[in-house]
């Protein structure tokens, strides 16, 4: 009786079923065997990089109609990883290579600015460094405790374990603090945004790039999040996207490296909203 | 061979992919999330409380105990709400009423759960965050998406197992004295507590098993909570929120996470079968 109205389905339609997943399952086999094609490269790593390598890799095929890049995400570790193997002919990485790492040949494509966030009608403008680790790791747990004037609690967003922008953001603002286990974790730039742009009392992280009208950029120690203030040296938390290559970059790959860091490459990854100037 | 013969081998062979499938899952989750316990120690997974694999550290109990706890919350929201829905289906509802409730409650079934969550973020949330404080983004939160994505499988069993009752149990409580409400407490609902209790269990392994919903509505924070309006994690929100970027050891411990998951909804579909066949 429960099985009946549990499983709903019955044994007929059941084999049906298994009958066109096998099918489909064959049809993506056979096409998953084609292959790499002859005149292409696999890039793969940092999530947060592989957008700007994707708007990269179209217009590259523009200009090279006959080529193919393959761009992959997987994180930069993975992406490390992957180059470091062969499996990827160039990784993405939005952080710095390990002492473990430098043996690996690397370019800097762009630099991307790390902003502070929070709702837009939240009277706080600046923060300290200190401030935000006191914030993150939670002893600051209202905004009071930072100079703000209200008591209501802060609500602190983060992104998950494996993350590089979370890793970024350890990196520049927390050293060796940790996170606080309490905190909110959402799986994305966007939920970030979401969230922030919705909670009045949250705060968040978000790569510079992303920011528009529904959150509030911080300033760090008074001086304005801009891509500017980021060239000049004045506002410290941005991190490096790099192109890695095990060994010299070769053929098609150098060619996209080149193109990446030409003239025209730059102008691609500033209008997308990183940092790419000379 | 003759043609029964045949096809009966082709419905076996076809029958035994839908189980080489199952084998298949299980055996992989097992083969990828075994070798981390060996090497962690099976304690310091399942009762640790604190989850920093690129450091090392894989406590999954926070997880259990966010999964036990929202669980629990879906079950005091969507049970009495289920049963006394089914009650009124069986034992009130005019035939015109339950040509509209019945599909309605179909449809429920059929609504996508990333639609619940996405729904439960923009309304429940804000609701609780405005209302009762917090983040909003909270155990309350699941809960109460929860509660409302089990009624579908609490009211079809419950009704079934109240509908299939003979006729005579209630009409010899009504000869007896009894008023409508007396016989469905002391006589209809008793004989029809193996199905109810089937249906409440199964509705719990909904519950515990789902994910999308639950990830935009809890707030996924790897910590003990202290209210219900503290974010949790659960154990399937663990996985779905990590696995993007997970290698090595910290896919593992995912995998690990699903071989937990995996034993307790076995646990609590054979306990649902067992009941259900007591009779």
């Amino acid at each position: 009786m429960v099985e009946a109205v549990g499983l709903g389905i019955n044994t007929r339609k059941r084999a049906a079923i298994a009958f066109y997943i096998a099918l489909l399952s064959i049809g993506s086999l056979l096409a998953g065997c084609q292959g790499r094609e002859r005149n292409g490269i696999v890039v793969a790593g940092s999530t947060s990089v592989q957008p700007y390598a994707e708007v990269l890799a179209e217009e590259f095929a523009v200009m090279y109609p006959e080529s193919s890049i393959d761009v992959q995400g997987g994180g930069s570790s993975a992406g490390i990883t992957a180059a470091t193997s062969g499996t990827a002919d160039i990784g993405m990485s939005s952080r710095e290579l390990s002492e473990k790492e430098q043996h690996l040949w690397s370019k800097e494509i762009a630099k991307d600015g790390l902003a502070i966030i929070v709702h837009p009608d939240n009277p706080l403008r600046s923060l300290s460094l200190e401030q935000i680790s006191l914030i993150y790791s939670g002893q600051a747990t209202k905004w009071s405790d930072v100079g703000g004037s209200s008591e209501s609690k802060i609500h602190i967003v983060t992104r998950e374990e494996g993350s590089g922008t979370r890793s970024a953001f350890s990196d520049l603002v927390m050293g060796d603090v940790e996170i606080s286990p309490r905190a909110i974790v959402q799986d994305s730039n966007g939920a970030v945004k979401q969230l922030i742009s919705d909670d009045l009392n949250s705060i968040g992280f978000l790569s510079l790039g992303l920011v528009d009208d529904s959150v509030k950029a911080l300033m760090l120690n008074g001086v304005k999040a801009t891509k500017e203030n980021i060239i000049n040296g004045s506002y410290g938390l941005f991190r490096p996207f790099l192109f890695v290559v095990n060994g010299e970059p070769t053929d098609l790959a150098l060619e996209f490296i080149d193109f990446a860091v030409s003239e025209q490459g730059r102008e691609i990854l500033s209008t997308e909203g990183l940092i790419a100037e000379e | 061979m003759n043609k029964d013969t045949i096809s009966k081998m082709v419905f076996f062979i076809l029958a035994l992919s839908s189980i080489s499938a199952l084998a298949l899952i299980t055996g992989f989750i097992f083969i990828q999330g075994l070798p981390l316990f060996f090497k962690v120690g099976f304690a310091n997974i399942v009762f640790g409380t604190k989850w920093a694999p690129s450091q090392g550290s894989f406590g999954i109990f926070p997880m259990i105990v966010g999964s036990v706890c929202v669980t629990l919350g879906a079950t005091l929201l969507g049970v009495p709400i289920g049963v006394c829905c089914s009650i009124f289906l069986v034992e009130y509802c005019p035939a015109s009423l339950s040509n509209l409730f019945r599909p309605a409650i179909q449809l429920l079934a059929g609504i996508p759960s990333v639609v619940y969550g996405f729904w439960g973020l923009l309304f429940i949330v804000p609701f609780i965050r405005n209302n009762l404080g917090g983040p909003g983004l909270s155990m309350l939160a699941g809960s109460m998406i929860l509660g409302i994505m089990i009624l579908p499988t609490i009211i079809s069993i419950s009704e079934v197992s109240l509908k299939d009752l003979p006729r005579q149990y209630k009409e010899g409580a009504l000869a007896l004295g009894m008023t409508h409400w007396q016989a469905i407490y002391s006589v209809l609902l008793p004989a029809a507590r193996s199905g109810i209790t089937a249906a409440i269990v199964l509705g719990i392994g909904r519950a515990i098993g789902e994910t999308m919903a639950v990830i935009m509505v809890l707030g996924n924070a790897v910590a003990l909570p202290e209210s219900i309006l503290d974010p949790i994690r659960t154990l399937t929100t663990n996985i779905g929120i990590e696995m993007g970027y997970a290698t090595g050891d910290h896919q593992q411990a995912l995998f690990a996470t699903g071989i937990v998951l995996f034993v307790i909804i076995m646990i609590l579909n054979s306990f649902a079968q067992y009941i259900a066949r007591r009779k």
